[in-house]
């Protein structure tokens, strides 16, 4: 290359030097998760999220341990968030998902039909595993629901603690069964009239004023008097004795697709 | 930005020898980083991406011409070294030239990547995907590189592929050719091959296809490329 060597600048070499491009801000943020300690319903919250959304939580590990948990499962850089993404910190203290975005990305589509059913819960409210298994569009994988589940990496967000066992118990959970029963009271459910009606064998609630059968915790089935409330063990009782399944809490059939 | 200067560089090369990994080309940090990998994986892996966000994205962005798809890749080539590295133990985490190895993964991929775009049609022309400004820098400066930049960039995707791999990380991502030679797994008498080959081929495809010059050459006129190159 002779203008090299006679000392003066070579402008192909030189513009192309001038190529190099800095790194867009956002670009860490594809790569690595973010991590953040927060308040909420259980002791010692960390909580993982990326720019698709909150993608990890878990409940009384240490740093290390929350921190081994999410690459074993994952496999991707964590490092230390400022604050909480927008959304979080509400989300947990009123157990309402709003407009928080959640990065279920790595779930199998079944697992994610689970999640899915199970965050439509509301607060205060039980389902057992069956009714997720009918949401989730696989009515025979009951067991299926437990593992599911069980595998949720955002519990709380997605209050698996809401499934419950339709012969009365609770069921497992991620943080452990006195853990559930905590969210559960603290959410306001009544574990011992619940106990109850199971022991009865009801698990459906109906109004004979409307003719409507709910599950028992469902806001609707809550304001049934006692005079008009009569109980079912199963929904085909209750549609043999002229009740419709309602469309809340949808003891029957699995919601249309939305 | 560095400014190459081929000559000196070259002498200095040579002057060390083959094993002068770090002569010439920009300053690595490379012990750093590796060090700070070998302690902990995921601080290691921030001082990792500080170092070198700007050589992989650069490499990224001109080896595949267009800003989207560099994003992609930039961010594949990180997460893939990362999950390598959960695998790897601490004395071979501490042994690693962190810089060609994120370079290795980088056009590995890349290279994988042209294989598989072979089969697909292919995308719009490269003036439909402009990079988008860099808000740091001033309107005329951005001006002026855009040019130049602008034309460059173009000329550059003509290259083959070996060629094209060979002139980005010696002139745009500044790297010696003993680790050029690394990271492609070539000889480095083949690297310089293709480095002379591919800035020959620049100036020609500068000199005969004016078709590859700005939108409006007569308003804009290119600086010539050829002054002073090749006789």
């Amino acid at each position: 290359m002779n203008s090299t060597a006679s000392g003066a600048p070579d402008p192909l070499t030189t513009g192309l030097a001038a190529l190099t491009a800095d790194a867009p801000d956002t670009l860490l943020d594809r790569i690595a998760a973010r991590r953040v300690r927060v308040p909420g319903p259980l002791p010692d919250l960390q909580v993982a999220f990326t720019d698709h959304g909150v993608a990890y939580l878990r409940a009384g590990l240490d740093e290390d341990a929350f921190a081994t948990a999410f690459r074993a499962r994952f496999a991707r850089p964590l490092l230390p968030a400022d604050r909480p993404p927008a959304g979080l910190v509400p989300a947990l203290r009123t157990g309402r998902l709003g407009a928080l975005p959640l990065d279920l990305r790595g779930l199998s589509e079944f697992e994610a039909a689970v999640l899915r059913a199970a965050a439509a819960i509301p607060r205060g409210q039980v389902r057992p595993y069956a009714w997720v298994a009918r949401q989730a569009g696989h009515p025979k994988a009951v067991r299926a629901v437990g593992s599911a589940l069980g595998r949720n990496p955002v519990p709380l967000l997605i209050p698996c603690h809401r499934v419950t066992r339709s012969d009365g118990a609770l069921g497992g959970y991620v943080f452990g069964g006195p853990a559930k029963e905590r969210l559960l009271r603290g959410e306001d459910v009544d574990l011992e009239e619940l106990a109850a009606l199971t022991a009865r064998g009801t698990l459906l609630v109906g109004s004979d004023t409307t003719g409507i059968v709910c599950y028992p915790t469902c806001a609707d089935a809550r304001r049934i008097t006692p005079a008009h409330r009569r109980g079912f063990r199963t929904l085909a009782a209750a549609e043999a004795a002229g009740y419709r399944p309602c469309l809340h809490c949808r003891p029957g059939a699995p919601r249309p697709a939305a | 930005m560095t400014v190459t200067d081929e000559a000196h560089s070259r002498a200095a090369a040579a002057s060390r020898g083959p094993g002068g990994a770090d002569t010439g080309g920009a300053p690595d940090r490379g012990a750093e980083v590796a060090a700070a990998l070998a302690a902990d994986l995921d601080a290691g892996f921030a001082v990792l991406y500080d170092a070198y966000r700007g050589v992989v994205f650069s490499t990224a962005l001109r080896l595949c011409g267009r800003w989207a798809e560099a994003e992609d890749l930039a961010a594949e080539a990180f997460l893939r070294a990362y999950r390598a590295l959960i695998g790897y133990d601490t004395g071979r985490i501490a042994a690693l030239r962190p810089r060609a190895w994120l370079l290795t993964i980088l056009t590995n991929l890349w290279r994988n990547g042209l294989r598989t775009a072979a089969r697909r049609p292919p995308p719009g022309p490269l003036e439909d995907a402009p990079d988008p400004p860099d808000p740091s820098e001033g309107v005329e400066d951005a001006a002026a590189r855009h040019e130049t930049g602008r034309e460059l960039a173009g000329l550059l995707t003509a290259l083959t592929p070996s060629q094209r791999a060979a002139v980005v990380l010696r002139h745009v991502t500044d790297l010696p050719v003993a680790e050029i030679a690394a990271v492609l797994d070539l000889p480095e008498g083949t690297v310089k091959s293709h480095i002379s080959r591919g800035l020959a081929r620049l100036r020609d495809l500068h000199r005969t296809s004016p078709a590859h010059t700005a939108p409006d050459p007569t308003q804009h006129p290119t600086p010539h490329l050829t002054q002073g190159g090749t006789p």
